[in-house]
């Protein structure tokens, strides 16, 4: 865990006031609401289809057993009684009002829970692997490095007004879980021939209208220059970011009209010519905010305890810990997913009893410890694994337990039509749909792996171009239709989808993805191949057919 | 418009002469960045000081050659949400080392004071009244910063540095 000090709590507390007073400026009609946008969205407030959205940042996904209950409280206390985790490490609510805000941010204020640049055209929440930290085979706990940039951006008072919105990843484990080749900075950590830690750094990733994988400017620069290396490439795309068209003024299309070469030489110079700003991050300040990380006081514990011989015989208990439970760096521990997919929930959603509950069991099993990932499901990193069968038993009672992690039921969906003024076609009732297709679990694991993403409109919210399969709601004559892509993944060898045909209607779309799994279960190799696999073995045209062949 | 400038409210000496317009014979002006290119030597030898208002798309490799010869340089913020002349502040503050007025003109608000001095400007064309007579008071809002700029604050890295060394000191 990371525990914020005097120093990062007043400044939190000052932007609480801060906003405060924007809020009165606004309801006494000071500030005009052109005016007023800007401010609020660097808050995290949204003016949605039927109330303010308020999206709260968990910086690089980790959160305290404290620090979940407050978001429990302000579920219950200013909205109704729920929370959405999203696909940005945030957790959103949907029906705050716009004069209680400042008492909502003033109490989470309190446990060291901000908004702080989750929308706006500024650095947003920095992104991290939900694993940080306790991923087996990760060069070092990535969330150090998070934080320092976290910082660094906050307020930045040369950033804080880019041509768009700009969103870093990092990741440190083999196996990307941050996505950061959809981002606009994506960081690899990682040592060179030396030994030396540092980065691969990925600029121009993103979704959306104009979608592109990020591409590699520096393979690596060292950890002590990550911060003016950063800030080159910032204050480049600030002064050549396009300002007149804001479907291009992503930091993905000045990388692409540019050329990546061109780009990265411009960032050089800039660098070079930067010299010694004071963001050098000598060996004292990275052990600075190293030293403030806590990391749980582990026992020396079996591999394999009595407790999970035993367990072994129940079958349910098998199923969802096959499925639901990872290595983890300590011998003895998991990390335990935690299943925000219920079959006919939306995806993401947790009430306040279940984020309450949560916490307790985090504090019980966990070391007070929770993660969120932008899967949209929530993790327990230190759960030893003698408890695994009695956190099994609990988390099950709380309709946390359904074992599909990874399975084609973990969806992830935004918040489409029955939330969002900006889409097209409803998000949420598909995946509900699609849940309760695919219920057998038996069929699922059947399946293996697959993502099913799905956005209800080009903004590409719920990441449909990287999805296993990606589902995106258009509009045709006033009716929802669906574009379906296949081969679309999110990880180290992050791709886009491909297009199978024309979209489909609202009523045909769970039929269709039956069939695209049904295609896959008939043209696998063997049991293990994933169903990208198979994609990008044979393409799109056999399930193309096999789609369209009959409508 | 109310200058606000080394934190108060302030008479705007520098009259905005635009660009067909005779420029008074005496006095401060403030000239675009077209004009002055024009024939920068005829308007430096002119008696009264000069500023240059610059554009937020303008190269600044243009300016700097004159910059220890203007008394002012004007920054322009188009729309509240172009901040493109905070990376220029910048660069003329801590990379070419500009001591003259730095102003802050166009789409200003008390919003954005913070964010300003910290990027260089020491001079604010504000829109409000009200926004102008509240800059003392917005100023005193933030006592943490985090990343270093010009501006010389010590950042919350710095300080948690010299705690933990005098802390140790002290042991
Ligand atoms: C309901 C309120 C929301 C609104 C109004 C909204 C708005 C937008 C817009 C306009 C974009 C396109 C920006 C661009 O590409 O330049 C976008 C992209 C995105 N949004 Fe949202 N969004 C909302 C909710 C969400 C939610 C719930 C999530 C997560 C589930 C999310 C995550 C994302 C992501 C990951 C992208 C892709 C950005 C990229 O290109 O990297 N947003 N959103
Ligand atoms: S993808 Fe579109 S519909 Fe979905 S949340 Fe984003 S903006 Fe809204």
């Amino acid at each position: 865990m990371y525990a914020y000090d005097e120093l990062d709590r007043t400044l939190i507390n000052e932007r609480v006031s801060e906003f405060r007073d924007q809020v009165k400026r606004r309801l006494s009609g000071e500030l005009t609401e052109d005016e007023f946008k800007i401010l609020r969205l660097q808050n995290g407030v949204y003016l949605q289809l039927h109330a303010y959205m308020f999206r709260v940042a968990i910086p690089y996904g980790t959160l305290s057993s404290k620090q979940l209950r407050r978001l429990a409280h302000v579920a219950r206390r200013y909205d109704r009684g729920y929370g959405h985790f999203t696909t940005r490490q945030n957790i959103q609510f949907n029906w705050i009002k716009l004069a209680e805000l400042p008492d909502a941010l003033a109490d989470l204020a309190e446990v060291g829970i901000h908004a702080m640049q989750t929308s706006g055209n500024n650095m947003r929440n920095v992104t991290s692997d939900q694993w940080a930290g306790v991923a087996p085979g990760e060069i070092e706990d990535p969330r150090i490095w998070s934080e320092l940039i976290r910082q660094h951006t906050t307020l930045h008072p040369e950033f804080s007004f880019l041509p768009r919105k700009f969103k870093i990843a990092i990741t440190a484990a083999e196996h990307d879980r941050a996505a950061i080749k959809i981002h606009d900075i994506g960081l690899r950590l990682h040592k060179n021939a030396d030994g030396e830690t540092g980065f691969e750094v990925l600029v121009g990733g993103g979704l959306g209208r104009t979608p592109f994988i990020a591409k590699t400017i520096k393979p690596f620069v060292p950890g002590r220059d990550i911060l003016s290396y950063i800030e080159a490439i910032l204050r480049v795309y600030n002064q050549y970011g396009r300002r007149d068209n804001i479907y291009k003024a992503r930091i993905k299309i000045l990388v692409h009209e540019l050329g990546i070469e061109k780009f990265a030489k411009e960032v050089e110079e800039e660098w070079k010519a930067m010299g010694d700003v004071g963001l050098t991050l000598d060996h004292t300040a990275i052990e600075e905010v190293r030293s403030r990380f806590s990391y749980p006081p582990y026992e020396k514990l079996p591999h394999m305890p009595d407790e999970l011989k035993k367990a072994a015989h129940d079958k349910l208990f098998e199923r969802w810990r096959k499925n639901s439970v990872s290595a983890h760096k300590v011998q003895g521990y998991s990390i335990v997913t935690l299943s925000l997919k219920p079959v006919g929930g939306p995806p993401g959603d947790a009430t306040a009893e279940q984020m309450d509950a949560v916490a307790d069991l985090a504090d019980k099993y966990s070391f007070g410890e929770i993660r969120v990932g932008h899967e949209q499901n929530l993790a327990l990193p230190h759960v030893a694994k003698r408890d695994l069968p009695a956190l099994f038993k609990a988390l099950d009672r709380l309709g946390l337990a359904t074992p599909n992690v990874n399975l084609v039921t973990d969806i992830i969906a935004c918040p489409g039509l029955d939330y969002c003024s900006l889409a097209n076609a409803r998000s949420i009732p598909i995946a509900q749909e699609l849940t309760r297709r695919f219920a057998n679990h038996d069929t699922a694991d059947l399946i293996g792996r697959l993502h099913i993403n799905i956005s209800g409109c080009i903004n590409a919210c719920g990441h449909h171009h990287v999805g296993h399969i990606g589902i995106l709601g258009v509009e045709k004559n006033g009716e929802e239709f669906y574009q379906i892509t296949i081969g679309g993944r999110a990880d180290e060898n992050a791709q886009m989808g491909t297009l199978i045909g024309p979209a489909v209607p609202y009523a045909e779309v769970a039929d269709v993805i039956e069939d695209i799994v049904e295609a896959y279960l008939a043209l696998r190799d063997r049991p293990e191949e994933l169903f990208v696999d198979t994609v990008k073995r044979l393409g799109v045209e056999p399930f193309r057919e096999r789609v369209y062949a009959t409508r | 418009m109310p200058l606000v400038k080394q934190g108060r409210l302030t008479t705007d000496l520098f009259v905005h002469v635009a660009d067909g317009a005779e420029l008074p014979g005496d006095g401060a002006v403030l000239v675009t960045a077209e004009r002055f290119l024009a024939d920068p030597e005829a308007l430096l030898r002119r008696p009264g000081k000069l500023g240059v208002i610059w554009p937020n798309n303008r190269n600044l490799d243009e300016l700097v050659p004159h910059l220890d010869r203007l008394a002012s340089v004007a920054l322009v913020f188009p729309t509240f949400r172009d901040g493109r002349a905070y990376s220029q502040a910048r660069l003329l503050r801590e990379r070419y080392g500009y001591d003259g007025e730095l102003r802050a003109t166009g789409q200003i608000l008390r919003d954005q004071f913070v964010f300003m001095t910290r990027a260089g400007f020491d001079a604010f064309e504000v829109k409000k009244d009200a926004d102008a007579d509240a800059f003392a008071h917005t100023m005193k809002r933030y006592s943490v910063f985090y990343q270093p700029t010009g501006d010389g604050r010590v950042t919350a890295l710095n300080r948690r540095m010299q705690l933990r060394h005098s802390e140790s000191a002290g042991q």
